[in-house]
Order: C-alpha cells, then sequence, then structure tokens
C-alpha cells in the first residue's frame, strides 16, 4: 500500500493509447488524416503570407529608408494669443515650404550614427528639376548623396541595371526609364534645370529602384553638386537611416523626434496605407489560422468521444484491474497528442509539398518565381507544437469522460 | 486454522441502496456481514437479483457501499477516495468476470503482464518471465500470442485467470466465471482456480449459481434477498 502510482512514466498509457489507436484503424487514419490537411492549410498559408510580406516590404524599402529625419515645417506663429475669454477670427495663408537645411547636420550625423538600432546614415540633398536632353524636358526628382552612404541605406549597387555606380564630381545616376524617355545610353550628358541654377552630367549608371514611378524621375547626383543646384551650399534637407530592425522605425522615430529639433518620419507612416493593408493580411491569416485549428480540435475530440463510448468495456477493465483514474485520462490525453503529433508530422510534409508546387508552377510573366516562399524549420516546429498542444486539448473532455466512467457499471455493458 | 491478526477480508452489517434520496430508492443488501480468511475457496450463491453482483462489486471495491465497514486486512475502506480505493484493489485483488473481459487489442500475454505494465510503468523480464509461467500453467503455453478473439470462451477464461493470479493477490474474485462456459470447459476453468489455490494459497471468492461448482468448494455462503441466507463449511468438498 501507498506504493507511488507510476515508476516508469506513462509506459502504461503509451503502450495503451497506441493500442487503442490502432484498433481504431479507419476512425485513426481519417482523423489523422483530417488534421494533417488542417496544419498543411496553416502552414501554408503561414508561408504564403510571410513570404507576399516580406517580398512587398522588400521592394518598398528597397527604395527607401527606414527613418528620415528633415528639418520641422515652417508654420505660421500667431501674432499674439487671443486674450482668453475673447475669440479672435484669424485667416492664416500657410507658409511655403521653402528647401531648409536641417541646421547643423554634420554634428548630428555621428550622433545618430551612435543611436542603438541604427545601422546606416546617410545624409542627403533633394529637390525638384528638369532634366533635359536635346528637345526632351523631363521633371525629375534630384538626390544629391554620398554614394558610399546611399549604397547602405537602399543597397543601391545591387540596383544598377547598366553601366557602373561612380558618383564622381559632374557624375550622375538616373532611373531606367528616364534613360529610356531621354535617350540617354551610359556616358552620355543630360542637362539639368532647377529654379536657381543649371548643371550638367554625364550618366553613369542606370538603376532599377523596383517601382516605374521612380525609375522615371530619380536623378542622384553628388551631394555637392545638388546642394549648388537646389541652392543650399553646405546643406542637407534630410538624413536618411537604415535600422537593423525595420519593425523599430516607428517607435524609434517618436523617440528621436521627441529629443531632436526635427521633424522624423518611419516608413510606417510614410506608406500608412501599406501598412494597414499589411496589418488586414496578418488579422485575416490568423483568423482563417484560428479557425482551421478550431475544426481539427473539434474533429479530434470528436473522435475520441465516440472511442471512449466504443472502449467503455475496455476502460471498466482497466480500472477494475487497477488502472487509475489518472491512468485513464493520461491514456486518452496521450491519443491526443499521439493524433495531433502524427498529423502535423504528415501536414508540414504536405505543406512543403504545396510550397514546392506553388513555386514551380506559379511564375510571373517574366517566367521567375513571383515571390520566393519558404516554411522556416521554426515556423513548422511551432506549428507542429501547437497542433500536438491543440491535439491535446480536445483529448481534455472526452479524457475526462473515460475516467469518470464507473467501472462496475462499464464492466456490465 | 488459528487465526493471526485480523482477517482478509471482513464485512458487517453492509447496506447497499440504490437511487439514495429518490423517489425510486432501492436497498438490495440488508445488512450482510461475513468475513473471509488467508486462504479460504468461497462460493457465494444464491437466486438471480438476490444482491451477489452487487456484493462482489462492493468486496471488488468497484461499488461504494451505502452503510456498515468494510474491512481489508484490518484497514476500513469506507472513507477511502477513487484513488485509494484503486490502490487496495492493485495490491489485494485479482478479477475474473463472466464475460472473459480480456483486452481484445492485447494478446493473451500482453493481458497478463497488463497488471504489471500499469504499476511500474514498464514490464519488467521478471514480470514477463512469471507471466509466461502463469499461461503454461493454465495450459496455454502455445497460444500466448493469440488475441483473445483467436482464443475458444475456455481459453479467454484461463488467461484471465492468469491475469487475476500474475502478481499474487491474497484474494480473487470470481463472477459466475464459467457462466458462459459449456460443460467441459467449465470443469476444466474451476478445476485450474482449485489448482492454483491450492499452489498459491490464494482465497477465492466466486460467485455462482450452478450448485454443482458450489458443492466442490470449502464454505458456500447463500445470499437470498440481500441477506445472507446461511453460511457453511462444506466438510465434503474439504479434501
Amino acid at each position: 500500500m501507498g506504493r507511488p502510482i507510476m515508476i516508469g512514466w506513462l509506459g502504461f498509457e503509451a503502450r495503451v493509447a497506441v493500442r487503442f489507436l490502432r484498433e481504431g484503424r479507419m476512425q485513426t487514419v481519417l482523423i489523422i488524416v483530417g488534421v494533417a490537411a488542417g496544419v498543411a492549410v496553416v502552414a501554408y498559408i503561414s508561408a504564403l503570407i510571410s513570404g507576399l510580406q516580406r517580398n512587398t516590404l522588400e521592394k518598398t524599402l528597397g527604395a527607401q529608408a527606414h527613418l528620415s529625419v528633415s528639418a520641422r515645417d515652417d508654420v505660421v506663429i500667431p501674432a499674439r494669443e487671443p486674450l482668453p475669454g475673447s475669440a479672435a477670427l484669424v485667416q492664416t495663408q500657410p507658409r511655403v515650404q521653402r528647401p531648409r537645411s536641417i541646421g547643423n547636420w554634420q554634428s548630428l550625423v555621428p550622433v545618430l550614427e551612435a543611436t542603438p538600432l541604427v545601422a546606416a546614415v546617410s545624409p542627403m540633398v533633394s529637390g525638384a528639376g528638369l532634366a533635359q536632353r536635346g528637345e526632351a524636358t523631363k521633371s525629375i526628382a534630384l538626390m544629391g548623396v554620398d554614394l558610399d552612404r546611399y549604397d547602405r541605406i537602399v543597397n543601391l549597387r545591387s540596383k544598377v541595371v547598366q553601366g557602373e555606380a561612380r558618383l564622381g564630381p559632374g557624375e550622375g545616376i538616373i532611373g531606367r526609364e528616364l534613360a529610356d524617355d531621354l535617350g540617354v545610353r551610359i556616358g552620355d550628358r543630360i542637362s539639368l534645370v532647377t529654379g536657381s541654377s543649371s548643371d550638367s552630367l554625364r550618366v553613369t549608371a542606370l538603376v532599377d529602384l523596383g517601382v516605374r514611378e521612380l525609375n522615371r524621375r530619380t536623378v542622384i547626383v553628388p551631394l555637392r553638386a545638388a546642394q549648388s543646384l537646389v541652392g543650399l551650399p553646405g546643406g542637407a534637407t534630410g538624413i536618411d537611416l537604415a535600422l537593423t530592425d525595420v519593425w523599430a522605425a516607428k517607435t524609434l522615430a517618436a523617440e528621436l523626434a521627441q529629443r531632436l529639433p526635427y521633424k522624423v518620419e518611419s516608413w510606417q507612416e510614410a506608406n500608412a496605407q501599406l501598412v494597414s493593408a499589411l496589418n488586414a493580411q496578418s488579422v485575416s491569416t490568423a483568423l482563417i489560422r484560428s479557425v482551421v485549428m478550431v475544426v481539427v480540435v473539434l474533429g479530434i475530440a470528436s473522435v475520441l468521444v465516440v472511442s471512449v463510448v466504443q472502449k467503455q468495456r475496455e476502460i471498466g477493465i482497466l480500472r477494475a484491474i487497477g488502472a487509475t483514474r489518472g491512468q485513464m485520462l493520461r491514456v486518452f490525453l496521450l491519443q491526443g497528442a499521439i493524433v495531433g503529433a502524427l498529423g502535423s508530422l504528415l501536414g508540414v510534409l504536405l505543406a512543403t509539398g504545396l510550397i514546392k508546387a506553388f513555386t514551380t508552377f506559379v511564375r510571373g510573366s517574366d517566367g521567375l518565381p513571383l515571390f520566393s516562399i519558404s516554411l522556416p524549420p521554426g515556423l513548422a516546429l511551432a506549428i507542429a507544437g501547437i497542433a500536438t498542444l491543440c491535439g491535446v486539448l480536445a483529448a481534455v473532455a472526452p479524457a475526462r469522460r473515460a475516467a469518470a466512467l464507473d467501472p462496475a457499471q462499464a464492466i456490465r455493458l | 486454522m488459528t487465526r493471526a491478526g485480523p482477517p482478509l477480508i471482513e464485512l458487517a452489517d453492509i447496506r447497499k441502496s440504490y437511487n439514495v434520496g429518490l423517489a425510486n430508492e432501492a436497498e438490495v443488501l440488508h445488512g450482510v456481514s461475513f468475513a473471509v480468511e488467508r486462504g479460504e475457496f468461497v462460493a457465494l450463491i444464491g437466486p438471480s437479483g438476490s444482491g451477489k453482483s452487487t456484493l462482489l462489486n462492493i468486496v471488488g471495491l468497484l461499488e461504494r457501499l451505502t452503510a456498515g465497514s468494510y474491512r481489508i486486512q484490518g484497514e476500513e475502506t469506507s472513507g477511502l477516495d477513487d484513488a485509494g480505493l484503486t490502490l487496495r484493489r492493485r495490491a489485494v485483488l485479482g478479477f475474473v468476470f463472466q464475460f472473459h473481459h480480456l483486452l481484445p487489442a492485447f494478446s493473451a500475454l500482453e493481458n497478463v503482464t497488463l497488471p504489471a505494465l500499469m504499476r511500474e510503468g514498464r514490464v519488467a523480464a521478471s514480470q514477463l518471465e512469471r507471466a509466461r509461467a502463469m499461461l503454461a500453467a493454465v495450459g496455454l503455453g502455445n497460444d500466448m500470442h493469440k488475441r483473445p478473439g483467436e482464443l475458444s470462451g475456455g481459453m479467454q477464461q484461463r488467461v484471465a485467470i492468469a491475469r487475476a493470479l500474475v502478481l499474487q493477490p491474497p484474494l480473487v474474485l470470481a463472477d459466475e466465471p464459467t457462466g458462459n462456459l459449456d460443460r467441459a470447459s467449465s470443469d476444466e476453468v474451476f478445476v485450474l482456480m482449485r489448482r492454483m489455490h491450492a499452489e498459491l494459497h490464494t482465497s477465492f471468492l466466486i460467485v455462482t449459481h450452478d450448485p454443482r461448482l458450489a458443492a466442490r468448494c470449502d464454505r458456500v455462503i447463500e445470499l437470498v434477498d440481500g441477506r445472507i441466507e446461511s453460511d457453511q463449511q462444506n466438510i465434503a468438498a474439504a479434501c
């Protein structure tokens, strides 16, 4: 008497659980296939959506900074505050936003570089202008940068489709579509005109920034050339930052805006619509995943409920010859876990197959895969773990029923 | 036999009612008292509906009594919870049922090793050896890997006896162990139980309505309408 109830952990439970499942044959096979289908859907959707989102983000962030710092907007300062208790009717004309330099930007750069999470810092001058060649005139977005620094922000060198990225004095890099519009080849010269000045440059490289509209307007010149074209000698209109974690941009922007007297904008604010679309996508994915998991749980539960009813007599015998309630409970919990684990193993294999099929058969107009999707082992493991846990959860109600069976009554049946 | 310590089991004024507190409350045992000593071979007889099976379930700790006292080896059981009852059942009792009640998914040998498995979580080599020996002793040495479905009724009942005895409990409870068998198998099974009793000194409490079998037990308790009608030693059977 008083011996410990279990010495070899789950030895009895495992043996009986496996035997019960094997005895259930068709029932067991069907539910494992059902779990596998559910797990495959969840794994495939997770991989697809994360691939899609990563791809979208890469495309979006490929051509822009994670954070940009610029001078605060000019605002109209009211002539005087209205007296307390009185109202003043004021009509204000918004101020013109002229190009302004960030005050003291040379000393700001090292400060930003020393900020945690910041991977790269690139001062730049941007402005509007026209590019001319022969009779063609195109409006452009002018950017003056230090090539090495800017390369670390948007990986410019990898986007070169023709020529060699170089920004010596009098040289420039332009978008691929702009080159087509102006009929320019590598080494050709074009004229740049801004409101205050004009210059000419020799094209050293054509780039593809991933967005046609950007390719049609982008002209990248050395910082100094842009300063004189825009009329801000020695100035910088903005500082671009790349971060080690793109999702930290928003909080870091708020933090910097508080600490520094500048306007700080994160990529999330600059692409609010995209971010909300991504969020909506994530929410609906989560919804689909949880609905599928609920269905899986219900499926496992219903099979086990039936199994408890079918096995009442066996449960009664086991209880009579000395199985504890805890042991019967664990026999059925374990069945849930086994079904969940086998189902998720099969499901992950199925999902891997689906992903393989997707990347093989679904291709863009250029014959290349639309975007890469893959099932990271960590994600597969997490999904399998959750599915197994769901199996155990599904088994709770049937297992409790099995444990509560009155052995005397169960035997009589 | 001189008594050393408390009897193996001791029931005093056992009452059992069903549907307690309801309009159809019915008392099926009206104050039953008896004791079984170590090594006794007892038949419990009576017409159907007399409460034999209920009494056996109470002795087997499968049902709780409504009033009275039930002591196993001197220990009162009526206050025990389910886990406590299960542990006593494991330690003291072996069961043989009318309908064999083997697990169909397990072979004969596996059925016989189940009690050890549920106790230890594994089947030690010595336990496996003992299970084999037990099956050989009941004449199933060549069929121990067969599933119950592949065995005849008599063979299944012998497996059940081997399972009940494998951990050598002091008391085996049998509910109509031959009730479902033809005469030849029935005799075989009964002879086997007597042999095991002689070899292992296990006490047996056998519910039967077969007077032929009862006549071959050492002691016969007769239950009628939930009361003990007679309880006497059977001189003829004692060899």
